[in-house]
């Protein structure tokens, strides 16, 4: 079995065990979509034309949620000193780490995501278009979010400074993304052009994100 | 095979930490790399592995088998067992065998180490000597040449720093290499001693 399917498969294990962040980002996201209409009051009008923000805000905010223990349980007990020496690049095995990662919290999103358009008077046929956008955009936060991890643990700074460096990256993500999704929703602009660039934002972090990662890992090194 | 180092200088957080630090260990020979607290025991064990910058001087490996980089071709016992909690042990030890690269059996591994027992239980329930035990399991599942460790012996009993002894003579006579941080005797007879801020 090659070194990166043994990372797959360790850091999906390392998820869904007792401890793991598998099921958190995916708490935490139908925790914030249930408090949403109470903030903005039962005006069912109101909260089907802003579910596809929400539902975008709710996602961004769950997918950071579990990144910055992304290096930092690694750095902690040693096992990214050993990640370094394998004989894999580098950029691959955070790359990998990354695809582990979306796979366990980004994706459960995308599975969730009709569910909870529902609380928010989205009808099933739009929900299924949104999670169709939360697909092609969520790796994008993943593997920009992947920078931020390798920074604060280079930088020996963890938890905030995290969100504090990535969130501001990720606008294009939401303008796009949100934007995709109210196309599908309410039909008055086309769906095309922003859904594409969406596409194009997460396929270029897909290629940037792990290499930025390992300089920043890399230049961590003292 | 011979790892060789010239003039090595090592700086962390803008402190020199030590420099001037000259020594070759050829295949079949260990170096023993003593010192008090803080001369830079660990960073230069650290560094032969790749994980510390050089800040100044040479380190090179003549004649391995590959033209693999040194940190390719090394294991690194560090402080930290690198181990996850959450993970048996056979897991645990799979992976690193499957990450670092090898067709070595760990079932063999873990017998050596007298953890063949414990192979279903999560890492989370082992004490420190168990822990530490299961880390030098990595290095007989992966066979690689170069040995660096950090004060092997630390929380292991008697009959562990003998089984450890013996795995190093092993390791030594099949054509390794050693390079050990220790404040005591770590049960090699014919070893090398470079001594680290004691000028």
């Amino acid at each position: 079995m090659s070194p990166l399917v043994a990372i797959l498969i360790r850091d999906m294990r390392l998820a869904v065990r007792i401890g793991g962040s598998a099921l958190m980002g995916a708490l935490f996201f139908l925790i914030v979509i249930t408090m949403a209409p109470f903030a903005v009051g039962p005006d069912l009008a109101l909260l089907a034309r802003i579910g596809p923000a929400i539902l975008w805000l709710g996602a961004l905010l769950a997918s950071l949620l579990a990144l910055d223990r992304l290096f930092a349980a690694d750095y902690e007990d040693g096992s990214l000193d050993l990640l370094m020496m394998g004989k894999t690049p580098l950029e691959l095995t955070v790359a990998t780490k990354a695809v582990a990662h979306w796979l366990t919290t980004g994706l459960p999103l995308v599975v969730i995501a009709p569910l909870l358009g529902l609380m928010l008077n989205v009808d099933l046929h739009a929900t299924g278009w949104i999670s169709l956008t939360l697909a092609a955009g969520t790796p994008a936060l993943t593997f920009i979010g992947l920078v931020g991890a390798a920074l604060s643990v280079a930088l020996r700074r963890g938890g905030l400074l995290l969100a504090v460096l990535v969130l501001p990256l990720t606008v294009p993500v939401l303008i796009f993304g949100v934007a995709a999704a109210n196309a599908a929703v309410a039909g008055s602009t086309p769906f095309g052009p922003a859904f594409t660039i969406l596409c194009a934002i997460s396929m270029a972090s897909l290629v940037l994100g792990p290499i930025a990662a390992a300089a920043a890992l890399r230049h961590g090194l003292e | 095979m011979e790892l060789w180092a010239d003039e090595l200088a090592c700086c962390r957080g803008g402190r020199q930490v030590f420099q001037g630090i000259s020594f070759k260990v050829p295949a079949g020979e260990a170096l023993i790399v003593t010192g008090p607290n803080g001369a830079g025991k660990s960073s230069l064990l650290r560094m032969i592995a790749g994980l510390v910058r050089i800040a100044a001087g040479r380190l090179a490996l003549h004649g391995g088998a590959t033209d693999a980089p040194i940190s390719e071709q090394a294991h690194y016992l560090g402080h930290q067992d690198a181990m996850k909690p959450s993970l048996t042990v056979a897991e645990n030890l799979r992976f690193w065998a499957r990450f670092l690269g090898s067709g070595n059996d760990i079932k063999a591994a873990l017998d050596s180490l007298d953890l063949g027992r414990l192979a279903d239980l999560p890492a989370a329930y082992l004490s420190a000597g168990q822990r530490r035990r299961l880390s030098i399991a990595r290095l007989v599942a992966v066979s690689r040449p170069i040995w660096l460790l950090d004060e092997p012996a630390s929380s292991l009993d008697a009959s562990s720093q003998a089984r450890l002894s013996e795995l190093m003579r092993n390791h030594l006579a099949g054509g390794g290499l050693i390079v050990a941080a220790a404040h005591g005797a770590i049960g090699l007879e014919r070893a090398r001693e470079l001594g680290l801020g004691t000028s």
